[in-house]
């Protein structure tokens, strides 16, 4: 247990100076400007976002700088920002088949309607370094096609579905508002919209280890990377004060929809079932391992016994939450001298007590042999 | 003009300035004559909850939140409000500002043609030019067909 100390402002003064001067590195080198961080690490900030839970690049390239670099750190930066603000609303529902595709393949399908698209992936790069990258190389001229893509593009579950060999993903009856695990707390059993919300704010190398425990054999549904798209996607909103839709803009996604297999059961008959991942910003790895996992955790939906860590809906959504867990591990870090001493004298009344009995024993005995 | 095609119309040229940049803004109203205007709501940053749908069409989820940043201004006889994804406060007020001068018929035809007509004609274009980039990199995997050895 922690027990409030007081006094130490000195050496915390101190130590804020100390991290700015060691943020700030060699003076000699140029400070990185939030700007350049927002446009080239792009990828960072989507994770910053995600696991922040906010959507704001220029907020989370801030995130990065102050903490950095530190994801985790950033993170915490965001969801401490955004219990500052108001909220306004909730967005209509986002529709992924208006995105404006930047990157969509599929796994399982060689000829979508629409095509493979690769757009901007690491999936080709051989992982060698570009040390031109160390120098100031003009950047390359981009290539394009005479025409863009097409405007809508289906979305591969839905052309699956049309044959009826996949779980339907449909509204509820009354297309209820999903809870709100930022207003409310988390309820077992858990339901599938506070398990996507916890998943979209997880961690993304915790989702990553159990995904990866699922496909090698802990929780085994095969999965098939049925769709993975990225684009920006409109954000719509209803105000009160106005009485109709309008776009406030839109904002970059990542989606991923995992198909996998099922053999059916006495109700289901054997179709494919699946698993949905949702991101904000390019963030493939966290989309992926996030529909592994909400497939795991629908165990329960398809009368499969919850054997393994990935389908325990507690284990995983309790666990998965950058901030709670660094802040429940790290506040060790913090002095517990109050609960450390009475350890200590616990630990000492113990062995005095047992040695005080030893030594009764002893004397007793060298009684009985006198 | 009915209300239904006015809120229509009103939401179009809404969603352009919503996702216009804060320099085009800026650029776009140095073109105009702008009058006196009185701040109603000053511009105001707070979050909105993006929802998503579990598979992509099924049970609403709370995806996680993003900033936004609303306006609501006096010009003439209108009121004009501004609502917008990032928190960029000065953009808020003239977006608002536009939209209560888009509201009267006497300049409409003269803010579209100087502001919104030129500001969704660069986001087209950009949309388009990211679109061309992609499809430049659309793929034909051949599948081997494996042998019998």
């Amino acid at each position: 247990m922690y027990v409030a100390v007081k006094g130490g402002e000195a050496a915390i003064a101190a130590t804020h100076d100390l991290l700015a001067h060691v943020r700030r590195g060699n003076p000699d080198v140029a400070e990185l400007e939030v700007a350049q961080l927002r446009e080239q690490m792009k990828l960072a900030i989507a994770r910053v976002m995600n696991e922040g839970s906010l959507f704001d690049e220029e907020l989370a390239a801030l995130a990065l700088k102050q903490s950095q670099g530190d994801a985790v750190e950033a993170a915490f930066l965001m969801r401490a920002y955004r219990t500052t603000l108001p909220r306004f609303g909730s967005s209509l529902p986002i529709d992924t088949t208006l995105m404006a595709i930047q990157r969509r393949i599929s796994a399982a399908f060689k000829d979508l309607p629409g095509g493979q698209v690769l757009g901007p992936t690491y999936d080709y790069t051989h992982r060698l370094f570009d040390f031109s990258l160390m120098s100031d190389a003009e950047p390359p001229v981009v290539p394009q096609a005479s025409a863009g893509l097409d405007s809508h593009m289906p979305r591969v579950p839905d052309i699956l579905g049309d044959e009826g060999l996949i779980e339907v993903e449909a509204p509820p009856a009354g297309d209820p508002a999903p809870t709100d695990i930022t207003r409310d707390p988390a309820q077992f059993p858990a339901a599938r919209d506070m398990r996507l919300q916890m998943l979209s704010r997880g961690d993304e190398g915790f989702l990553l280890g159990l995904a990866y425990s699922v496909q090698r054999g802990f929780g085994g549904n095969h999965p098939f990377a049925g769709e993975i798209r990225m684009g920006e996607v409109p954000v719509s909103f209803c105000p009160e004060e106005l009485g109709f839709e309008i776009d406030l803009g839109d904002i970059l996604v990542t989606e991923c929809q995992m198909i996998n297999q099922f053999v059916g059961s006495s109700e289901v008959p054997p179709q494919f079932t699946r698993g949905y991942g949702f991101s904000f910003g390019h963030s493939e790895r966290k989309a992926m391992s996030m529909a592994i996992v909400d497939r795991a955790l629908k165990a329960r939906d398809f009368g499969e016994a919850a054997s393994y860590p990935a389908q325990q809906e507690e284990f995983v959504l309790y666990h998965c939450d950058t901030i709670e867990a660094s802040g429940f591990v790290e506040h060790l870090k913090l002095p517990h001298y109050v609960d450390f001493q009475g350890e200590l004298e616990l630990l000492r009344k113990i062995r005095k007590e047992q040695e005080e009995r030893r030594l009764a024993v002893t004397k007793e005995a060298e009684g009985a042999l006198s | 003009m009915n209300r239904v095609n006015e809120n229509r119309d009103r939401a179009g040229w809404m969603a352009v300035l919503a996702r216009a940049t804060h320099s085009e803004i800026v650029a776009a109203v140095e073109k105009i004559d702008m009058p006196a205007i009185d701040i109603v709501k000053p511009a105001e940053v707070g979050t909105i909850m993006l929802e998503g749908r579990a598979g992509g069409s099924g049970q609403r989820f709370n995806a996680g939140e993003a900033t936004m940043t609303r306006c609501v201004v006096r010009v003439g006889e209108c009121l004009g409000f501004s609502y917008a994804l990032g928190r960029d406060k000065k953009k808020a007020v003239l977006c608002a500002a536009l939209d209560g001068l888009l509201q009267n018929p006497m300049r409409r035809n003269e803010i579209f043609e100087h502001v919104i007509a030129p500001i969704a004609a660069a986001y087209a274009k950009r949309q388009e030019e990211a679109s061309r980039r992609a499809a430049a990199t659309k793929v034909d995997f051949f599948t081997m067909v494996r042998g019998d050895g």
